[in-house]
């Protein structure tokens, strides 16, 4: 377990340093931040004092080498908008999405398995094309479409539910997580309802059912069971791919979370904030990750005989 | 995937050794076209497909004007239908026919979607062949590159290039290419290492044929139909993502409108013009859901051993399926007597 870990971690380590450095040269391309923080009256000494106070006058290596020596000691830097720990502020930000995100896959989980599962129950039957078309629209709907629509119908039409902000409670919730969770739904269901369609004209459900298991019983013990692994790839593709989601989802929705506070930083070339919401993304990816692969060891005996040897 | 590997290969091989049934002898002597022809849903894909790339290559032509001109009067215009095509989708607060806007938007949608799909599809199948039938070192370093684009959020990426190389059309299908090539190297490299350990291969490389040649004449020919169906289905991917892009104001930049930047002006006129946002959208899902069921009918139709289930109506695969399925358990049992009796002797 522990040199599974460790094993993981290392080979995790360098496209999370080539995606920091990535981003380290990337934002520093987009020019001197002084021109957009100082007035325009202000004199080239106060430029000069200014860019020197941040250190952008050093070769971008020195600059790279005092960020990675500070992030060694847990320093990510400072915001030049709000003067905070750039560490603060992502880490203020991020249980937002992190809320969004659990609440978006929990519930597309639970309906892609239930769809997927009724669907595959009778393969060709009607309700299983009506699913089928219905999760191929759902995953190829675009979501800031989506959102504006569910703001107009809701919002604007019916008057029901909050158009952006969190300050509504739980109605706050309800566009933001139905528009992320629409394309999951869609891919998952498809994914699940493949996966539920090869499992029940296997061996040991004909097995199961010869013993005399009810339906319910052999979907959820036997079939579920063995078609979770490919589903559980999907999903894990999918929470990752969430971040790309959050980032329309937060700006439409105005929802104080990661993908807001990095788009907000880049277009404010906040480099510190920025890098510091790259790395906390990326090591979350990294976690997410590994908690899909001690998924599988939970689910599959032969995955988890192979990690022992 | 890799729960499936250990029964792939006996599965192709039961595959091989079984007899060619009549329906699928049938079906092989059926054309492509004879195929599609029979399968009315693809077909409805298919031509919605052919209209949309005929409106983006000869609309704007056709437009002409109508998408620039303004009239202040007839501003903010609700859809009608009657009086001229300009009116049947509204217009926008300047009095520009949406519709109008919409074609030309069609041609700029298409013309990043496919320039970016052709070039990922390219340089990432031919990296992705190459190392998979090299192995060793240079399929690492191809897969860790792979791993590297693929480990951080694809439209994250694209904001932070797009921020500093100015947001111009061939900067999107570049930043769009880059980060769609891993899913061409996986594939690819996948299959090209499944086909460099057969005996087809093996002979050529017997006989002298140098690797590049063996890829080429060998190895391309039976990625191709997976590659493709894989670029058909990214198609649907870079244009949301180009949508996307646009929508956050760093895709696409007005004068030029695409679907994604038309649905984000609309936003702005929400309350008073719905129409504005919700028509560019509904082209962007159209486009994409047709592409999703051509490129399902796609990898049936290339697929020898499903093909023929596209020369039957959809009403009745359903019966058949279930023959099929029979038909399956039988020849398994034939398969388990005869291999007892085997072991026996």
């Amino acid at each position: 377990m522990l040199t599974f870990l460790r094993k993981r971690a290392l080979t995790s380590l360098l496209p999370l340093l080539l995606v920091l450095l990535g981003v380290f040269v990337l934002a520093r391309l987009t020019g001197n931040p002084a021109s957009l923080y100082l007035p325009e009256s202000a004199t080239p000494a106060q430029r000069a004092a200014f860019t020197e106070r941040n250190g952008f006058d050093d070769p971008i290596w020195r600059q790279l080498l005092d960020y990675l020596g500070g992030v060694l000691q847990f320093d990510f830097g400072t915001s030049l908008r709000t003067g905070e720990a750039a560490s603060t502020m992502a880490l203020r930000a991020f249980p937002a999405t992190l809320q969004l995100a659990a609440a978006t896959m929990i519930i597309a989980i639970v309906l892609a398995v239930v769809i997927g599962s009724w669907a595959a129950y009778r393969p060709n039957s009607i309700a299983d094309r009506i699913s089928s078309f219905l999760s191929m629209t759902a995953a190829s709907v675009p979501d800031f479409w989506i959102a504006i629509m569910g703001i107009y119908l809701f919002a604007v039409v019916l008057g029901v539910l909050p158009t952006s902000g969190t300050n509504a409670g739980a109605l706050s919730w309800i566009l933001p997580v139905a528009t992320l969770a629409i394309r999951p739904v869609g891919v998952l269901t498809q994914v699940v309802r493949g996966a539920m369609v090869s499992a029940l004209s296997a061996p040991y459900v004909r097995l199961a059912r010869s013993t005399g298991a009810g339906d319910v019983r052999v979907v959820t013990h036997q079939a579920l069971r063995n078609a979770a692994a490919p589903a559980l790839t999907v999903a894990g593709d999918l929470t990752v791919g969430l971040v790309n989601g959050a980032v329309v989802v937060e700006t439409i929705f105005g929802w104080p979370g990661i993908g807001k506070l990095m788009i907000d930083s880049i277009v404010g070339r906040d480099f510190a904030v920025l890098q510091a919401a790259v790395l906390l993304t990326a090591i979350s990816i990294f976690v997410l990750n590994v908690l899909i692969d001690l998924g599988y060891a939970l689910l599959d005996a032969r995955v988890r005989e192979k990690a022992k040897a | 995937m890799t729960l499936d590997n250990p029964t792939e290969p006996v599965k192709s091989e039961a595959k091989a050794a079984e007899p060619a049934t009549p329906e699928k002898a049938r079906a092989a002597k059926i054309s492509m076209w004879g195929l599609l022809w029979r399968d009315k849903v693809a077909l409805v894909a298919a031509a919605v497909l052919v209209a949309l790339a005929l409106v983006a290559v000869l609309g704007p032509t056709l437009v002409g004007d109508a998408a620039t001109d303004q009239d202040l009067a007839a501003g903010v215009t609700p859809p009608r239908l009657g009086d001229g095509w300009v009116n049947w989708l509204g217009t926008d607060p300047l009095g520009r026919s949406l519709l109008g806007r919409i074609v030309v938007a069609t041609q700029t949608t298409f013309s990043v979607a496919v320039p970016a799909v052709i070039i990922s599809m390219v340089i990432g199948s031919l990296i992705g062949m190459w190392a998979g039938y090299h192995r060793g070192v240079r399929e690492t370093i191809a897969m860790r590159i792979a791993d590297v684009i693929m480990s951080f959020p694809s439209l994250l990426l694209a904001v932070v290039v797009l921020y500093v190389f100015s947001p111009s059309a061939a900067n999107i299908v570049l930043v769009l290419a880059i980060t769609r090539i891993p899913i061409y190297l996986r594939t690819a490299r996948a299959e090209s290492a499944e086909l460099q350990s057969r005996t087809f291969v093996d002979a050529a490389r017997t006989f002298g044929t140098r690797p590049n040649a063996i890829i080429r004449r060998h190895v391309f020919p039976i990625v191709l139909p997976t590659l493709l169906t894989v670029a058909t289905l990214d198609f649907c991917f870079v244009m949301l993502a180009e949508s996307s892009l646009s929508f956050l104001g760093i895709g696409i930049q007005p004068p030029d409108v695409s679907w994604g930047l038309l649905v984000s002006q609309g936003r702005t006129y929400l309350q008073t013009a719905w129409w504005l946002s919700f028509f560019p959208g509904l082209a962007i899902v159209v486009t994409t859901v047709s592409t999703t069921i051509l490129a399902s009918w796609v990898r049936i139709a290339t697929d020898p051993d499903q093909r023929w289930r596209l020369t039957v109506p959809r009403s009745s695969r359903r019966k058949l399926a279930r023959a099929d399925k029979a038909a399956a358990r039988r020849r398994a049992r034939v398969g388990a007597a005869t291999s007892t009796v085997q072991e026996k002797r």
